[in-house]
């Protein structure tokens, strides 16, 4: 467990918006710049924090889907039906609009180029978003470990960033990207379409006895789906990393 | 403070008395899961409980000479790190009271350490006081193992990542030793009422 977080403090820092990514229907992307930012890991998270004109607040945690690149920040949202601030982010935050964040956050849930042992990633829904700021950084860096993503979603309009990540598996030697389609998917789809289980696990995830790190993140009942098969079929718990999202749906 | 967000109106959730959720939390219904790894499943017949005193000196209990010992039911708010707090959960557990008798819990620290090798922090006079329990039932039922089953620490007055789950013992020591978030710049005591999330809060 090397790589523990420096103790320091973690104030609140104006963000402000510059750019707005609309990734699918419910998801968005929302690029800060963000003055006095310290840097960050690929797979840690930031706390956002809204205030109303009357002193209201509200706080929730996402995580950052880019590597660090100065005071930049972004986090890649889903829209959470009768969620109070994911909504606000999606529809209605502008460019231009500053709200207040802090972190970076976490120092578990990490990656970085040049870490020993092949990667193994795998996202449910906007669980993507950590494992696509490690996914950055590795074709950034142009190291050698391999790194494999799977990746489901609902449908293939739901798939984030999906140009992005086709051009990152063609262009990188030792990244490989592959979706899962769980409810619907077009006519001639050669992927997988049903929802992850051992049979897919065992087809394409780096296997045990290469002793890959596992960073597993999603709904709750994802990873704890993907987790359980991970460890029966021979996976070391103490490799596997995993990040849940709560059935509130929020973060 | 003067910082607004333009547009942001948030949505004022009254359906909890303003003085039972901690500043920057919101009330859910649900109870999410949140680890850092795989759930351990750790049967009750490989489950055992162990306290450590300063001087190396333990006791154990397995599952059944556990469950011999007086439950209390515990109905508590809990708050999560992550901003959720759910209220009036319903636990059944042994209380540390119970579990610590006789030794000297007047200063010191305590390491919870659990299956799967998770480990938290806390002082020992946080553990004593009917502060603290080794819950065994949430709401009528079994701990289900992604909660913590079979058993969990439940400190409610901390955040709840101080709450080990699948806890396998308690190590006292003069000697405060972070755990596992507290080592990757979590706060080292974690009270929710003083928004003490993450290292120098």
């Amino acid at each position: 467990m090397a790589g523990a977080a420096v103790q320091r403090r973690l104030t609140w820092l104006v963000a402000e918006v510059v750019d707005l990514i609309e990734e699918t229907a419910t998801v968005r992307t929302v690029v800060f710049e963000v003055p006095g930012w310290a840097g960050h890991l690929p797979g840690q998270h930031v706390d956002v924090r809204l205030t109303a004109e009357d002193g209201y607040r509200a706080q929730r945690s996402y995580s950052i889907s880019a590597p660090e690149e100065g005071t930049r920040v972004e986090i890649t949202v889903e829209r959470v039906e009768d969620g109070e601030v994911s909504p606000f982010l999606v529809e209605d935050l502008l460019v231009g609009d500053r709200i207040e964040l802090r972190g970076p956050i976490g120092g578990y849930f990490v990656w970085e180029p040049g870490r020993d042992g092949p990667v193994q990633l795998i996202g449910g829904g906007a669980g993507v978003a950590p494992l696509m700021a490690m996914v950055r950084a590795r074709a950034a860096a142009g190291t050698a470990e391999p790194m494999a993503l799977l990746y489901s979603a609902r449908s293939e309009s739901d798939i984030v960033y999906r140009a992005e990540l086709d051009a990152i598996a063609k262009a990188s030697d030792g990244i490989e990207v592959t979706y899962i389609l769980t409810r619907s998917w077009p006519p001639g789809w050669d992927g997988f379409t049903k929802r992850v289980d051992r049979e897919i696990l065992e087809e394409v995830a780096i296997p045990p006895h290469l002793d890959p790190t596992v960073f597993v993140c999603g709904p709750t009942g994802f990873v704890e789906t993907v987790a359980s098969i991970l460890v029966d079929s021979g996976h070391r718990p103490d490799r596997i990393r995993t990040e849940r999202f709560g059935p509130t749906g929020e973060p | 403070m003067s910082f607004v967000t333009r547009g942001f109106r948030g949505r004022r959730r009254q359906d909890a008395p303003v003085d039972r959720v901690p500043p920057g939390q919101y009330v859910t219904a649900d109870f999410p899961v949140l680890s850092a790894g795989p759930t351990p499943r750790i049967s009750q017949e490989e489950w055992a409980f162990n306290v450590t005193d300063r001087d190396g000196s333990e006791r154990s209990w397995t599952w059944a000479e556990f469950m011999e010992l007086p439950s209390e039911s515990i109905t508590v708010d809990i708050h999560c790190v992550t901003k959720w707090s759910k209220l009036e959960t319903v636990w059944r557990g042994v209380s540390l009271d119970v579990l610590l008798s006789g030794l000297d819990t007047s200063s010191g620290y305590a390491q919870a350490y659990s299956y799967g090798g998770y480990t938290t922090n806390l002082p020992v006079v946080d553990l004593t006081g009917g502060k603290a329990w080794i819950a065994h039932s949430y709401d009528g039922r079994p701990l289900a193992p992604e909660h913590g089953g079979p058993a969990r620490l439940l400190v409610p007055h901390l955040y709840f990542w101080k709450s080990a789950k699948w806890v396998r013992g308690i190590v006292l020591s003069d000697e405060d030793r972070p755990g596992f978030w507290e080592s990757y710049g979590y706060h080292n005591y974690g009270d929710p009422w003083r928004e003490q999330r993450y290292s120098g809060d």
